[in-house]
């Protein structure tokens, strides 16, 4: 069945600069799917190197969040819209993990 | 890539900060972009969600709750983004980027804010100094995500 996927800014350079793509999708793992095998380069945003939902990436379907629903495998009726909002985090503190993620020019 | 912000609009954001210290503000800047060029039309002040620690938990999760706070992190709800996203593109505006402040602590990006980055956004950083807004600046990551860029920040007159 048919369903909208909103595109945000970041992704849309990967995605022939569209506002949304629409896709014939069950649930929104098909969904994500149906958008990277068009798009090829939206997969290294979406997903880590083992192939799992990155943590840094919300997907809402209407106004809920999958996961509280049943996460990728939330069912999708007809012109549901899914929307993938990036997570926008950061702060001072130091991390963990600085220094081997990112070439930075950081504090 | 050149950000275009007016008086206003930088006057906003230096004032959430100072508001906001000794915790992290946030923020989100919308516009248009026009191929490099990015022309904020609204600054709009959000909440840091990590002054609700279980709810950023759960969204978020961070390596060490104890020591990591909304004086020293700075998490923007999802609902709000989506919410500001709809209202924007109601208006044929984008979300160009997002600020937030760094309390006493320079206009640089730290390593958890370039590992948390999305390509293309601005990234705001306005250095609040004991309660006084000092240094504001912008930056950009690189599309491959390798290296954070500082972004040309255009002063409307």
């Amino acid at each position: 069945m048919p369903v909208k996927v909103i595109i945000p800014t970041p992704l849309r350079q990967y995605a022939e600069k569209k506002e949304w793509l629409e896709v014939e999708a069950r649930t929104v793992a098909e969904a994500l799917s149906a958008i990277t095998a068009q798009h090829g380069d939206l997969r290294k945003h979406l997903y880590n190197d083992e192939g799992k939902l990155r943590s840094f990436v919300n997907i809402y379907v209407g106004d809920e969040d999958i996961r509280f629903l049943q996460k990728e495998q939330t069912p999708l009726k007809e012109n549901d819209v899914i929307s993938i909002v990036p997570s926008i985090a950061g702060g001072t503190a130091p991390s963990r993990r600085a220094g081997q993620v990112l070439r930075c020019i950081c504090s | 890539m050149s950000l275009q912000l007016n008086k206003p609009q930088l006057d906003s954001i230096r004032q959430h900060g100072a508001r906001d210290y000794p915790s992290e503000c946030c923020g989100v800047l919308l516009g248009k972009a026009d191929g490099d060029a990015k022309q904020v039309t609204e600054v709009v002040p959000l909440k840091n969600l990590r002054h609700d620690p279980g709810r950023a938990q759960e969204l978020l999760p961070l390596d060490d709750p104890g020591r990591e706070t909304d004086k020293n992190r700075f998490l923007i709800d999802p609902l709000d983004q989506l919410r500001v996203e709809k209202g924007a593109r109601a208006r044929g505006l984008d979300v160009l980027g997002y600020y937030h402040s760094h309390p006493d602590h320079p206009a640089r990006p730290s390593h958890y804010d370039c590992e948390h980055a999305w390509p293309w956004y601005s990234y705001v950083i306005i250095a609040v100094e004991q309660g006084v807004p000092k240094d504001l600046t912008s930056w950009v990551l690189a599309e491959d995500r390798s290296a954070f860029g500082a972004e040309t920040i255009i002063k409307e007159s």
